[in-house]
């Protein structure tokens, strides 16, 4: 009953009002579940700071992730951020000034007609690479700050306001080939901004040998358009606690490449012992600019960086996360220090029997 | 042009060192990880005599290892919504969804 209402608000186009309405039926659905389909409330509270050039940022923030299955083909999901940065006045001034930042990452529906196909609608995000859709949330990264070219290939907002077409195209023991193919409109909402866009990504998996690789483009549709193109490779050998992710992005206006290594010291009484819980990371990411047309948020000199860090995985969820970076530019050379704090939650979104 | 070849050295070096050392730990890790809890309690009998690999276990490797491991664990009344949310991701299908409940589940 609730389904065939949420179909029949969306075919006949939801305006502001009804987005109230549609949100109660959803819950309302939601409540009808199944004993193992509650939705949940999970992601990730962190207390973060960066030293770089001498001046300390602090930055508390909260990603909270929701999931509301509808039925036994949809799904709706949503993450936001709530973001405190205090920073340095000034050099003129003494103390610290804030600033705050409270926004939905995505707001995302899901309608799973098969395992070739899931048809996503709302504002999501953008299927480009690797990092923006697997690795931003604060939870799962292993360093504070992301990759230098996470810009390129995004649009800006790293979300589209759309839909996309995503699945697996081909699934055998030995490898699978996954798709997905998005189209977005321009959006000058503040809560869900978006450039009018469209691209894609394939992505081959080997299982056995814990190897993938895959490769995206994107097409800005708007402003001075421009391709955009990205390789990604992960390994991540079986039965090993190692791994490497690799990505390079390029776009008219600048390219670059990051290569991220990380190996949890298990091999030392195990991964919950003191010891085995360890986790020592590198990372080496070069940016290039080729042009100074664009927006696409790399810096606007060539830039070195590396990063070496080392996390530690606390019981319950939590991990501490530290990192020194070298960063060298034309601009000025400078060292990065970073230390933070990251505990994942996850629970049902209300109490069951 | 120049300042590329400049890097490509060492780059090539760190890789190169990155996976030698993968080569060097791979046989002691592998004694040390973690299986999941339904083969711990399997009986000795079974232990010598390897069983199929069970159908969610497969799908896991297959599917899921290139992000994360195995979880730690939730709570069974989020199990079906995780699913759900991993499906999206991983381009699951309701079948491999309903054999990854059961391995995760027992």
């Amino acid at each position: 009953m609730a389904h065939s209402k949420i179909i029949a608000i969306l075919s006949g186009g939801m305006r502001a009002g009804k987005l109230p309405l549609l949100m109660l039926i959803v819950i309302a659905a939601a409540f009808e579940a199944g004993a193992q389909n509650t939705p949940l409330l999970s992601g990730g509270v962190a207390w973060l700071s960066s030293t770089a050039g001498g001046n300390t940022t602090y930055n508390p923030i909260i990603e909270p992730l929701t999931a509301v299955p509808v039925g036994q083909h949809l799904l709706f999901e949503s993450r936001a951020t709530l973001l405190e940065t205090f920073s340095p006045s000034g050099s003129t001034q003494s103390g610290y000034m804030h600033s705050h930042f409270i926004g939905l990452t995505y707001l995302q529906g899901d309608y799973l007609a098969n395992r070739h196909l899931t048809v996503v609608g709302g504002s999501y995000l953008i299927p480009f690479g690797t990092y923006n859709e697997r690795l931003s949330p604060v939870w799962i990264s292993n360093f504070q700050d992301g990759p230098l070219i996470a810009g390129i290939g995004t649009m800006s907002s790293g979300t589209g306001v759309g839909g996309q077409l995503r699945g697996s195209a081909v699934s055998r023991p030995g490898f699978s080939i996954d798709y997905a193919a998005w189209f977005s409109a321009l959006s000058t909402n503040t809560q869900f901004s978006a450039e009018r866009s469209s691209g894609g990504r394939v992505d081959l998996f080997l299982p056995r040998t814990g190897l993938e690789v895959g490769t995206s483009y994107g097409r800005l549709l708007q402003g001075t358009q421009e391709n955009f193109y990205g390789t990604h490779l992960w390994w991540e050998p079986k039965d090993t606690n190692f791994r490497l992710r690799s990505e390079f992005a390029r776009g008219q206006h600048a390219d670059g490449y990051w290569v991220e290594a990380d190996y949890r010291t298990a091999i030392f009484g195990g991964p919950e012992s003191f010891l085995g819980r360890f986790e020592p990371l590198f990372r080496m990411q070069q940016t290039f600019r080729l042009n100074q047309a664009g927006s696409d948020g790399v810096s606007s000199v060539n830039t070195q960086r590396a990063d070496f860090g080392l996390d530690y995985n606390l019981p319950h969820n939590v991990r501490i996360l530290t990192s020194y970076a070298r960063q060298f530019s034309s601009e000025r050379n400078e060292n990065i220090w970073e230390t933070g704090i990251v505990y994942r939650f996850l629970f049902p979104a209300w109490k069951g029997k | 042009m120049i300042v590329r070849d400049k890097h490509l050295l060492p780059c090539t070096l760190i890789l190169t060192a990155m996976v030698a050392a993968v080569w060097a730990v791979a046989p002691a890790a592998s004694q040390q990880t973690t299986q999941p809890a339904k083969s711990q309690q399997a009986a000795p009998a079974q232990q010598q005599k390897p069983q199929p690999e069970e159908a969610g276990e497969r799908i896991f490797n297959q599917n899921c290892t290139r992000c994360h491991a195995t979880p730690e664990g939730f709570s069974p009344r989020i199990s079906g919504t995780i699913m759900r949310h991993m499906r999206v991701r991983a381009s699951l299908s309701q079948r491999d969804e309903q054999e990854l409940l059961h391995y995760l589940n027992p």
